[in-house]
């Protein structure tokens, strides 16, 4: 009987550490670039969460910002 | 889109620290720390070249293959960030970076450096997109609002390109081809591992010239 109660609470006390939360260090997940910012600097021209229209935003943003071979004459 | 790229176009940059300035203010950069910096070669001497120089988001970025605590990573645009609440400020990243693009401030008591700061390609960090939380830690997400890092907006020769990297190349290729010179670009055989105009090209083994 004894033999039987300590080898439960050997168990027992072996499965505890199964219940600990995990200790790994890692980096949080960063939301996306084309799901938008929450302020009020936010350019129009493109929607929030549409990557396609971000990625075209930013391609036509690149070539009149900075292609001046484009608009020089 | 293929991923964001810098382009510092060596032929163009005068040194006027724009890009600095723009950067500085941009993200409120603490005293002591500089994000991004122009490097001038053979200053003084007839024919010298600037650079702007800052974290250029290599491909295989050896500051997080070094780094003790994992706390960098990399976005779907290929900008490298970092979480500044698992960095310890060991300084590795530091000492691995070809660019010297980690900085540390150092305003603690007794002067303890703090944890590492760089650019984010005006990208943020972990927090929420445009939130106050981001802003402190690393500055204005400016992706996420639909707009290119500010220092190269406000390069005043467009020497320094930013973007898409396909866009940005297409960019310099063109100003090339135009002025049919220059084609170095400086940093993006370290970043990206692509062979440039300038370089010696590579020994190939049992290949008869």
């Amino acid at each position: 009987m004894m033999k039987r109660m300590s080898l439960i609470v050997l168990s027992v006390a072996a499965l505890t550490a199964c219940g600990e939360k995990a200790q790994m260090l890692g980096t949080k997940n960063d939301a996306t670039a084309y799901s938008g910012a929450t302020n009020a600097f936010v350019e129009p021209g493109w929607t929030a969460g549409d990557k396609n229209s971000w990625e075209q935003h930013l391609r036509a943003r690149a070539q009149y910002g900075q292609n001046d071979n484009t608009r020089a004459p | 889109m293929a991923r964001m790229k810098f382009i510092c176009d060596a032929e163009r940059c005068i040194e006027c620290n724009g890009c600095v300035t723009a950067c500085k203010n941009e993200h409120e950069v603490p005293w002591g720390v500089n994000r991004r910096r122009v490097v001038t070669l053979n200053d003084g001497v007839p024919g010298e070249k600037s650079i702007s120089v800052a974290c250029m988001h290599c491909s295989d970025a050896p500051c997080m293959a070094v780094c003790p605590v994992n706390c960098f990573y990399k976005t779907d645009e290929g900008v490298v960030l970092h979480d500044k609440d698992i960095c310890i400020g060991c300084g590795y990243c530091s000492y691995a970076c070809p660019f010297g693009a980690p900085q540390f401030p150092s305003q603690g008591t007794f002067g303890v450096r703090g944890k590492m700061d760089k650019c984010t390609f005006c990208a943020g960090g972990p927090e929420a997109n445009g939130s106050q939380a981001e802003f402190e830690k690393y500055g204005r997400n400016r992706l996420a609002e639909g707009k290119l890092p500010a220092c190269a907006e406000m390069c005043s020769t467009k020497a320094l390109l930013a973007g898409d990297g396909d866009v940005v190349a297409d960019i310099f290729r063109s100003r090339v081809v135009k002025r049919n010179k220059g084609a170095e670009v400086w940093g993006w055989g370290t970043a990206y591992g692509s062979k440039q105009a300038g370089q010696a090209p590579a020994k190939v083994e049992g290949v008869k010239k």
